[in-house]
């Protein structure tokens, strides 16, 4: 036995790092047909521990208050050493981490990922995508800047559509009668310490259930029916090397693109970084034009479309719920787009076409034309999830699905 | 506290009554020599000269905007230092808050940001966007920012302009400069204003290059470790 | 899945300068996070260099100024302090300054200053860190010098510790330099400015 061998001989008597190690990567059995859309896990990850290692750090040299948020903002902007650098990694981080999400979230609607057995993968990837809303939220108001201020006092409103209680509840949100340093204290708190705490919990859970029932493949078949001789899956390859040379890839592609607009467009031309939040927060005057942050928008959008204040927001709120159900909304005889029909093709392009106009149309100011279009696209929204999804299969062809994997 | 939710969303509809009936003449992009020293300096010294009065650039470091523009400390304390600072410290104004309030309805913003909140554009335009309005409290308004409260202090350079019927401004009395060179000087007091919002930008972009060139690099090992690989499977 | 004709000279290199791809951009990675943690430019402004006129300071008068947070006494010493400081050098512990990291290498190893007739130090004992104070007489021998409240160490008119008291090093004498004939700055090194 050689010295390292010995060594974790060491370790496993004590704590079973080469069963993990197995378990997870060197003989945990991947689908061996993989494409594109398989990056954006992996991604998420990358994104997370680069959200994580920035946030520590912009911790390090910013100060949580409202007398000094803003000035430690631009402290850290020119005077810190690569603060920066730090910044702008955080800043596009948060960004980059709903493209990958949205990303991953649609792989999983395209190939069925959310079908029996991964109801939970599905749902614990929801949770997931609910607290970084809180998260981003949240962190969306410490640099202090004027859209910070007006964005949170939207947001925050929202809650004021409980009934009878709502606005005690937004002014215990808050701490305070207006947004204020006690607001900004608890956000801070909440961003920096309780919601990654959580966040990472979901995610360990995430990866948890994945491996607890394997992963769910462009063709949809199941790769654990057909095993060999010693109960390896026929269409399963170990995740390390082949799938960690080929995220190594992806990452490598990745990084290109998020450090194009790291040191080129930091700004994101202003979806990133919005020019009014290079004013102070000013709690006596509203920028000319607010807006939520990008990946916030397509849910604005449909709070905006309902013409009453508390049906939006039920309305907002449903949009999100109702992603949860998705496992048992779609009861097609097929997993993956590929085997399905044209009549669920044809929904699905719509549905992605309409989240995209949704997204539009909440960062512009509404107009009688674009109101009209935010109703109809959110009727389509929800009409996509219910009644079309539990039913289209009644009319929809599919196609037989293979009993192994395509290449 | 519902009110709220419906003052933000009519906020949406007051901003698009407002983009509507703006008049945005001159409307011309700034083109900014990024990094032009000579053009950062004068653009400074303009600064210096007609703005530093009234409007701060609290974020900014005396002694770092001598070493990013290539001015020397001596020139520095005496031509840009004029209130016995130190040149470490941030670049303020004497002026009280408070006063300036008073003399001109709002206390004058700091520009440090500015060029990050309106953009190089809007900047270039606005500070060729005064014209007569005897209406107006100093006798300007301006073209991109509608009944500003601010006087045209740049006037003894550019001199007066009127509005026309069709929306144009015309010169009536001339300034120091021709149009020409107003626009130039404009422009440089931009670019020093742009660099000033965020004085990272150049070196920013400088690393930038290296950092793509090296992920390129590491991309293609990478893709051929992954092919090589990737061989047993397929 | 077949391991036939796989190249392991091909792949372990492969591998090898990947990984070594990989690990110079872990460290360029590492560079901000790193750097980040150096004085920013807000703490070098305030630890900026300080300047001092000594031009009305009269024999046996101190100011005391602040450099990077430590206090700094300059003093103007008399004639007879100075040709004082070369006979009392029996009653040191290091009357010549051996050690280098107590003052500059431009400063006189007795006189511990660049001009005879004013010397600056770092006001903090070299025992614990308190602030001495300054005495006409620390002792009948020794004439002028410094006392330390805390433990008793003591210190000549250069700063340099007295036999039989805790502290066991002189006084630091900072980086300085003449900016003219009476103005001192001080925290650059001789000439440097």
């Amino acid at each position: 036995m050689t010295r390292t061998q010995q060594l974790i001989g060491w370790i496993d008597d004590r704590f079973p790092l080469t069963k993990v190690w197995n378990e997870h990567l060197a003989e945990y059995y991947a689908p061996k047909n993989f494409n594109f859309w398989y990056f954006f896990g992996s991604l998420a990850l990358l994104v997370l521990v680069n959200q994580l290692l920035t946030g520590i750090w912009l911790t390090m040299h910013y100060n949580p208050s409202a007398e000094g948020a803003y000035e430690s903002v631009e402290y850290i902007m020119r005077d810190v050493p690569y603060g920066w650098l730090l910044r702008y990694m955080h800043s596009t981080g948060a960004s980059a981490f709903f493209i990958v999400v949205y990303l991953h979230m649609f792989r999983g609607m395209i190939y069925g990922s959310y079908r029996k057995p991964r109801e939970l993968v599905w749902l614990f990837g929801m949770v997931i995508f609910v607290l970084l809303m809180a998260e981003a939220f949240m962190g969306y108001l410490l640099p202090w800047g004027n859209m910070s201020y007006w964005g949170a006092q939207v947001i925050i409103n929202l809650f004021s559509a409980v009934p009878v209680y709502g606005d005690e509840l937004v002014t215990w949100i808050r701490g305070d009668f207006l947004i204020s340093g006690a607001t900004l204290n608890r956000f801070f708190a909440l961003h920096v310490v309780a919601l990654p705490i959580a966040l990472l919990l979901m995610v360990f859970l995430h990866i948890v259930a994945l491996h607890a029932v394997g992963s769910n493949n462009p063709d949809g078949v199941e790769i654990k029916k057909l095993k060999d001789d010693k109960g390896i899956p026929l269409d399963g390859i170990p995740f390390h090397p082949y799938y960690t040379v080929k995220d190594i890839v992806g990452v490598a592609g990745f990084l290109f693109f998020f450090c194009m607009i790291i040191f080129f467009f930091p700004d994101g031309g202003g979806f990133f970084l919005e020019p009014p939040n290079f004013t102070p927060a000013n709690n006596l005057k509203t920028p000319e034009h607010i807006a939520p942050v990008w990946y916030f928008t397509p849910f604005y959008s449909v709070l905006r479309a309902v013409p009453d204040k508390d049906l939006g927001v039920v309305a907002m709120g449903l949009s999100l719920v109702i992603l949860f159900f998705l496992p048992w909304l779609d009861r097609s005889p097929v997993k993956s787009i590929r085997y399905k029909g044209p009549i669920f093709k044809l929904a699905l392009a719509l549905f992605v076409i309409s989240f995209f106009i949704l997204g539009y149309l909440g960062m512009k100011a509404p107009t009688p034309g674009r109101t009209v279009m935010a109703q109809i696209t959110t009727a389509y929204y929800f009409f996509f999830f219910f009644p079309f999804l539990p039913f289209y299969h009644k009319f929809d062809k599919t196609k037989p699905v293979p009993e192994r994997v395509t290449d | 506290m519902k009110k709220i939710i419906a003052i933000a969303l009519s906020v949406f509809s007051l901003s698009a009554l407002a983009a509507g009936g703006g008049d945005y003449k001159p409307n011309d992009p700034a083109n900014l020599p990024y990094g032009n020293k000579v053009s950062l300096q004068r653009g400074a010294q303009l600064y210096f000269n007609y703005c530093l009065g009234c409007h701060s650039l609290g974020f900014q470091r005396y002694q770092r905007t001598g070493e990013d523009l290539g001015i020397s400390v001596d020139i520095l304390k005496e031509n840009f230092i004029f209130d016995g600072s130190k040149k470490g410290e941030h670049i303020k104004i004497a002026m009280p808050e408070s006063y300036a309030a008073n003399w001109f309805g709002a206390a004058p913003p700091d520009l440090s940001l500015i060029a990050r909140s309106r953009g190089a554009d809007w900047l270039y335009n606005y500070m060729r966007g005064f014209y007569k309005d005897e209406t107006r409290p100093y006798g300007v308004n301006n073209s991109v920012f509608k009944d500003v409260g601010m006087p045209h202090v740049l006037q003894p350079l550019q001199g007066l302009q009127v509005k026309t019927e069709e929306g144009d401004l015309k010169i009536i009395e001339e300034g120091s400069m021709t149009p020409q060179e107003y626009d130039l000087a404009v422009r440089d007091l931009v670019n020093f204003l742009d660099y000033v919002g965020e004085p990272i930008k150049l070196e920013r972009q400088q690393i930038g290059v290296k950092v793509l060139i090296f992920i390129l690099i590491f991309f293609i090992f990478a893709y051929f470790l992954k092919k090589e690989y990737w061989k047993d499977i397929h | 899945m077949s391991n036939d004709g796989v190249d392991n000279g091909r792949r372990r290199f492969l591998l090898w300068s990947t990984s070594a791809v990989g690990a110079v951009g872990a460290v360029g990675i590492a560079v901000p996070f790193v750097k980040s943690w150096s004085p920013s430019a807000r703490a070098q402004a305030a630890g900026a260099p300080v300047e001092v006129d000594v031009s009305k300071l009269k024999p046996g008068q101190a100011i005391k100024t602040e450099w990077r947070g430590k206090p700094i006494f300059v003093i103007r010493r008399s004639a007879a302090d100075v040709s004082n400081l070369e006979k009392i050098g029996s009653l040191l512990k290091d009357p010549e300054s051996s050690n280098p990291a107590q003052q500059p290498t431009y400063v006189d190893k007795v006189k511990r200053s660049i001009k005879d007739d004013v010397m600056v130090v770092v006001g903090i004992c070299t025992h614990l860190g308190c602030v001495p104070q300054q005495k006409e007489q620390v002792e009948p021998a020794i004439g002028g010098g410094f006392f330390c409240p805390c433990h008793g160490s003591k210190f000549d008119l250069a700063g340099r510790v007295l036999a039989g008291v805790p502290a066991s090093d002189n006084l630091e004498v900072p980086p300085y330099t003449y900016l003219s004939d009476s103005v001192i700055l001080i925290g650059v090194d001789k000439g440097a400015a």
